[in-house]
């Protein structure tokens, strides 16, 4: 399932309907947003969660990458190497 | 004295043993004081305390200013009921006040035991509140997705808070939290909002009375969010019995993944045991960016700071609103805002 030399990517709840049910995937990339197209490509329908038309990552979705925010530094932007976690998870996943 | 718990007298750990007139006591009848015995909360107190009186009665505000904006005709009429100002911050206080009421009625709190529960924030948070005031020890499990305002605000209180896997949301919290109480019935009082009656009897008694006579009988459709679904149907239920042509609209997430705090995407999650599926007449589906944008509308134009849910009602609103309008029918709409736009300044949300 997980290759040394690629990136770990954990995926939430809502949205492992895309990854057939997987909570942990691998992809490659050298940014995050790399990193979601490839993620795309693979699993059709799992970018367009995440990211806005304009690639920008959606207002309510934090992506984090070993537990940092890419808000607080790059974006999509935000570089990756093959190592890293990268963390998807709605800002605020509901139910009160 | 208020809290009868607090008090210094600690008496037997039984009932007392009978005297007979004029004989000795049977010593051997008596029972050794147990420190840890505490009389039961009456809930008598309950409703002595600072706190719960400062629950309900909330405002019902005209938007007139957001009817203009979005260019309803006077007929239309935007009504935003405002439980951000319920003590704990949210329409959870009248929740949590009415399941621990029921609770101490029933002698299933009390005597030390733990009220336990999941949820994501506001709900926890009325516990918390009424737990510190009443001396119930109170622990949550609580989304690790949660935002970080609201961790702050339970920590504040007091509460023992658990962290359930963020990548699960609230189904995670649910399921750590049934684990839980299945190990150690005996220590805990499992609250749990999506089952408990007392959830959709506090908006029956308490919610749907209010807007009746704040509306004056005028309402003709109730726009409330789906979370545990016990607004919808308390509140609902009342307001047929008041008017059976009242219409009551649910609004949910558009989208499985999203992030409309205490909404939840039915199709997608643990379906609340309280939920009635035959109670809206309407169900609207917002997507959250449509949500952040009504929030942050409204807190533009009318100068009132809701949160994420609160964009989720308005935004359904706004569409029903838009119908009566070109069906040319009058309407008296009332959005139910949950909580405040405080608690989620370290989110997206106010970002432009």
């Amino acid at each position: 399932m997980s290759d040394a030399g690629s990136i770990q990517v954990l995926i939430p709840t809502p949205l492992r309907r895309f990854t057939n049910g997987e909570a942990r995937v691998s992809a490659e990339g050298v940014t995050v947003g790399e990193l979601l197209s490839a993620l795309d490509v693979r699993y059709p329908g799992l970018g367009t969660q995440v990211r806005e038309a304009d690639g920008q990552i959606r207002r309510f979705v934090n992506v984090f990458v070993n537990g940092e925010n890419v808000r607080d530094r790059h974006g999509a932007e935000t570089p990756v190497r093959p190592g890293d976690e990268v963390g998807i998870i709605p800002a605020m996943a509901g139910g009160r | 004295m208020l809290l009868m718990q607090n008090s210094g007298f600690c008496p037997l750990a039984g009932p007392l043993p009978f005297v007979p007139h004029g004989g000795a006591v049977a010593t051997d009848l008596l029972i050794a004081p147990d420190p840890a015995w505490r009389p039961p909360l009456a809930t008598v107190e309950l409703d002595r305390l600072a706190v719960v009186e400062m629950i309900g009665n909330t405002p019902l505000l005209r938007l007139a200013k957001l009817e203009r904006d979005l260019g309803l005709p006077t007929a239309t009429e935007l009504w935003l009921k405002a439980e951000w100002a319920n003590p704990g911050g949210s329409i959870k206080d009248r929740t949590a006040l009415a399941i621990i009421r029921a609770a101490l009625a029933d002698g299933e709190l009390g005597h030390g035991r733990v009220l336990l529960d999941a949820t994501s924030g506001n709900t926890g948070i009325a516990y918390a509140m009424l737990g510190a005031a009443l001396g119930v020890p109170v622990e949550l499990v609580v989304p690790g997705s949660a935002s970080d305002e609201r961790k702050r605000v339970l920590a504040a209180y007091g509460a023992e808070v658990t962290y359930s896997d963020p990548y699960d949301g609230s189904n995670g919290a649910i399921r750590l939290a049934r684990r839980r109480a299945a190990e150690a019935p005996d220590r805990y009082f499992y609250a749990d909002q999506y089952s408990n009656p007392a959830n959709v009897a506090a908006h029956l008694t308490t919610t749907g009375p209010e807007l009746w006579t704040q509306s004056g009988g005028r309402l003709t459709h109730l726009v409330a969010g789906l979370g545990t679904t016990g607004t919808l149907k308390g509140t609902g239920r009342y307001l047929k019995q008041r008017h059976p042509g009242v219409t009551l609209a649910a609004v949910q997430p558009a989208e499985a993944f999203h992030g409309i705090e205490g909404l939840k995407h039915l199709p997608t999650a643990i379906v609340p045991a309280i939920y009635d599926p035959t109670v809206p007449d309407l169900q609207l589906g917002v997507r959250t960016e449509e949500a952040f944008d009504f929030a942050r509308r409204l807190a533009r134009v009318e100068g009132l700071f809701a949160g994420t849910s609160t964009g989720a009602n308005l935004a359904a609103a706004a569409s029903v609103a838009r119908d009566r309008t070109q069906r040319g029918e009058a309407a008296v709409i009332v959005a139910v805002a949950p909580d405040g736009g405080g608690r989620y300044l370290s989110t997206g949300l106010w970002e432009t």
